[in-house]
């Protein structure tokens, strides 16, 4: 075997603490290395450039190269050395800036540490196999997982494109969290105005198969192709018969959670704007009387007898747009959430001055119905709180929602008196400070540097004790309504859809990227992508790049026939296996077919988990790329 | 007296927390060696006998979560398989503490300096593997040139 071995320095990343002309003379000793050479930066051109050419001049036939983690350059390097003609899978790395130049102070330990990782990469290299890649035909076909706003987004730049799309939304209506809202920072757009248009165009979109009132519930397959089974729940209601007319929302005896009827549409502008009935709530349903609905119900669309319907469908790729949820305030009792009916959310606020809300729109207490003549606006409610009830990070979009708030109570009641307590305001983006100035300038909100302790209810009011941090003293005031901002987390289905996925979460449950700078909107797993909060806090406009981003990595994917699949896939030897079925048990994408006293891998379904080889008690089964011998030479070199 | 510790990481989680460890500029001990695998359940018992066998004082064994997994249920049986090694280990008179499981995810780059510093630490304590040395796993040249 004539091996090369080329050692970065990236700058001085590794080289201020790795000997790098060391390794590199000490590596000669091995008698196979038959060449060696540092470069500045091998990822640049001129360092791609002395590997394909050292390649050729030496005819090499195994390269190790000595750098950053295989998870940030692997694929750089084994591009540039099939250009040379090598096979890129005789291209190994040692990994000497993250987890050794990086992570190690003393120079002689790091430079000790990385000369024997690279033994070990070229001890690996010795025993590896040219390997070539499988293709796979990509199913046209795309998933979009939530109907909220990113979802929207996404689906409709893909069925834009010509490709079909299926968006799959677990409540009745699409629109999400957006709908809910009344007006949008910093523009003070009305935020249905804009959505709703958006809302339509996916339910008239040729291309777009809408499926509200559905979860998804199994994920299989890999990128280019999934089969996925989506569960559509029994809506009670037939949606091709349903005119939308609202006779039986009428008819519904019942007043359940906030003041909603059995059978309901989420809202006036809902798509579909078809009613489901909650099974919950419904006197039928409990106690088999009743059926007013489907009296009043001239189409004959009511049909108690529905039940839920399972599709399965192949897609190429899955967006995961699952969006947020504000956090529960059980353990945030200081604020007198449950205790007072005054103390409200930033949703529920919302709710109150959205001219579709359950108020109309008019800006008045819950309690009494009351105008307040005092609204106090508490910031980060569990946000930039490391303490196990809080989330340690910044939910990003409240400074500017209260805000909106404040001078949208202001326009509606100039004489109520708004005051904000807050912690830090933070205002990057684009219009986002000049907002919150004409909040304090123009409008006269009062902002309070400091975090409230307690709100008691008292008399039919509230009162507020805080720390007045720029005053250095007390506060203590009676005021009418209290809205809280509650810090944002995933939503309760992301933790789900995520493991269905095989997409990594991050400690706080957000969706996490592939690479936080360079691949924001890829998962981690192939063929899956991430748009909105799902992914971590972000606002409206934010949301809708990263999902029309999301849409063009799809897109891209789509274009393609075949997809090239990752040759590192189990192998059977024949003549050492038993049959005895024992890989076929552990694989998890029933890759392994046991065939008359033999067993045989689909290399198309084969992911390269590795636990078939394990399993097997015979060792015929070796996982190609990661070989038994491989590994124990790998052993042997960082072990000696 | 210093000791060789070998981290086998999953390349999913383990070794991307191990990398994060990195970018984070989280320093532990350089006695930790990783070698890099798909799933915590390639990790064949032979390989962590032969490290001990070749002279790792302390094996460590990293994967996703349980319910995490890139592969959803490699971990599973690597936790199985890891169960019946601490009791083979027992069987040899080893100290069990020489050998560790760990979940650590991609985010989790503290997790992973700090389970690294502590572990040596703790190998450190038992000293040099001396109970268990020597070829008792094979792997034949014959083997190894066929690359399998």
């Amino acid at each position: 075997m004539r091996i090369g071995v080329f050692v970065c320095h990236c700058g001085n990343n590794i080289k201020a603490t790795v000997d790098a002309a060391y390794i590199t003379e000490r590596l000669r000793d091995d008698s196979s290395v038959v060449c060696s050479a540092e470069f500045p930066y091998l990822c640049a051109e001129g360092g791609q450039k002395l590997i394909t050419e050292a390649i050729a001049e030496h005819n090499l036939t195994g390269v190790v190269i000595c750098a950053c983690s295989p998870r940030m350059h692997e694929t750089t390097f084994r591009k540039a050395a099939a250009k040379a003609g090598l096979n890129p899978y005789r291209l190994e790395i040692a990994n000497i800036r993250e987890q050794c130049a990086w992570v190690h102070k003393n120079k002689e330990e790091a430079t000790e540490k990385a000369l024997s990782l690279a033994k070990a990469a070229i001890a690996k290299i010795k025993l590896s196999q040219p390997l070539f890649p499988g293709e796979s035909r990509v199913t046209k076909r795309a998933l979009v997982i939530g109907g909220g706003i990113a979802g929207i987004q996404a689906a409709l730049d893909i069925a834009e494109a010509g490709f079909p799309v299926d968006l799959v939304e677990k409540s009745p209506s699409i629109g999400g969290k957006m709908a809910q809202l009344d007006k949008t920072f910093p523009t003070l757009d009305c935020s249905a105005c804009i959505l709703t248009p958006k809302m339509v165009d996916v339910a008239s979109h040729e291309k777009i198969n809408l499926h509200t009132y559905s979860e998804v519930e199994k994920v299989e397959g890999f990128v280019g192709s999934f089969t996925v089974t989506i569960r559509k729940k029994a809506r009670s209601v037939d949606m091709t018969k349903c005119t939308g007319c609202g006779d039986c929302l009428a008819a519904c005896p019942v007043k359940g959670k906030e003041n909603r009827k059995a059978i309901y549409i989420p809202y006036a502008q809902a798509v579909p704007n078809v009613p489901a009935i909650d099974r919950e709530s419904c006197l039928y349903f409990k106690n088999g009387k009743c059926k007013r609905c489907e009296k009043a119900c001239q189409p004959k669309a009511i049909d108690f007898t529905q039940e839920d319907e399972r599709i399965t469908e192949g897609y190429g790729a899955i967006i995961a747009a699952t969006g947020f949820e504000a956090i529960r305030l059980d353990a945030f009792g200081e604020y007198g959430y449950h205790a007072n009916k005054d103390v409200i959310t930033s949703l529920e606020f919302e709710r109150i001055i959205n001219a579709s809300g359950p108020t109309g729109g008019k800006l008045v207490r819950p309690s009494d119905g009351s105008v307040p003549a005092r609204i106090s606006f508490i910031q980060c409610v569990g946000s930039r709180d490391a303490t196990a009830r809080g989330k340690p990070y910044c939910s990003k979009v409240c400074c500017m929602y209260t805000a909106k708030h404040a001078i949208s109570a202001k326009e509606k009641h100039p004489e109520i008196d708004v005051e904000v307590f807050y912690i830090d305001v933070r205002t990057p983006g684009k219009n986002f400070e000049e907002f919150y100035r004409r909040a304090v300038e123009v409008y006269g909100v009062r902002y309070i540097k400091g975090q409230v302790g307690k709100v008691i209810g008292e008399n039919g009011s509230l009162r507020i004790q805080a720390m007045d941090m720029l005053e250095n003293g007390r506060y203590d005031a009676v005021t009418d309504l209290v809205v809280l901002a509650a810090a944002i987390e995933p939503s309760d289905s992301a933790k789900k859809v995520a493991q269905m996925l095989s997409s990594p979460i991050d400690a706080n449950g957000f969706l996490s990227e592939a690479h936080p700078k360079l691949r924001p909107v890829e998962s981690a797993t192939a063929g899956i992508f991430l748009c909105g909060m799902c992914n971590g806090p972000k606002d409206i406009p934010e949301t809708v790049a990263q999902a029309s981003a999301a849409a063009c990595k799809v897109i891209g994917l789509l274009v393609k026939d075949q997809l090239t699949t990752n040759p590192c896939t189990a192998k059977t030897d024949e003549n050492n296996c038993s049959g005895c079925g024992l890989c076929a048990e552990v694989c998890p994408y029933g890759a392994v077919g046991v065939i008359s006293h033999s067993t045989a891998v689909n290399a198309a379904l084969c992911q390269g988990c590795g636990g078939c080889t394990v399993a097997c008690p015979s060792g015929a089964m070796n996982l190609q790329g990661f070989s038994r011998a491989q590994i124990i030479a790998e052993v042997d070199a960082l072990c000696g | 007296m210093r000791v060789n510790v070998v981290a086998f990481c999953c390349n999913w989680c383990s070794y991307a927390g191990a990398d994060l460890a990195g970018t984070s500029r989280l320093v532990y001990p350089s006695n930790v060696k990783i070698i890099r695998v798909p799933c915590s359940c390639r990790v064949d018992e032979a390989f962590i006998l032969r490290a001990f066998a070749r002279g790792a004082d302390g094996v460590i064994v990293c994967g996703c979560h349980i319910g995490d997994c890139h592969y959803a249920t490699g971990n599973y049986h690597t936790r199985q398989r890891m169960e019946s090694l601490f009791g083979l280990l027992a069987f040899m008179g080893m100290e069990r503490e020489r050998l560790r499981l760990e979940w650590i995810s991609a985010s989790e780059g503290a997790k992973f300096a700090d389970t690294m510093a502590e572990f040596t630490a703790q190998v450190e304590k038992l000293g040099k593997n001396e109970r268990y040395t020597g070829d008792c796993i094979k792997a034949t040249d014959a083997e190894a040139a066929e690359g399998i």
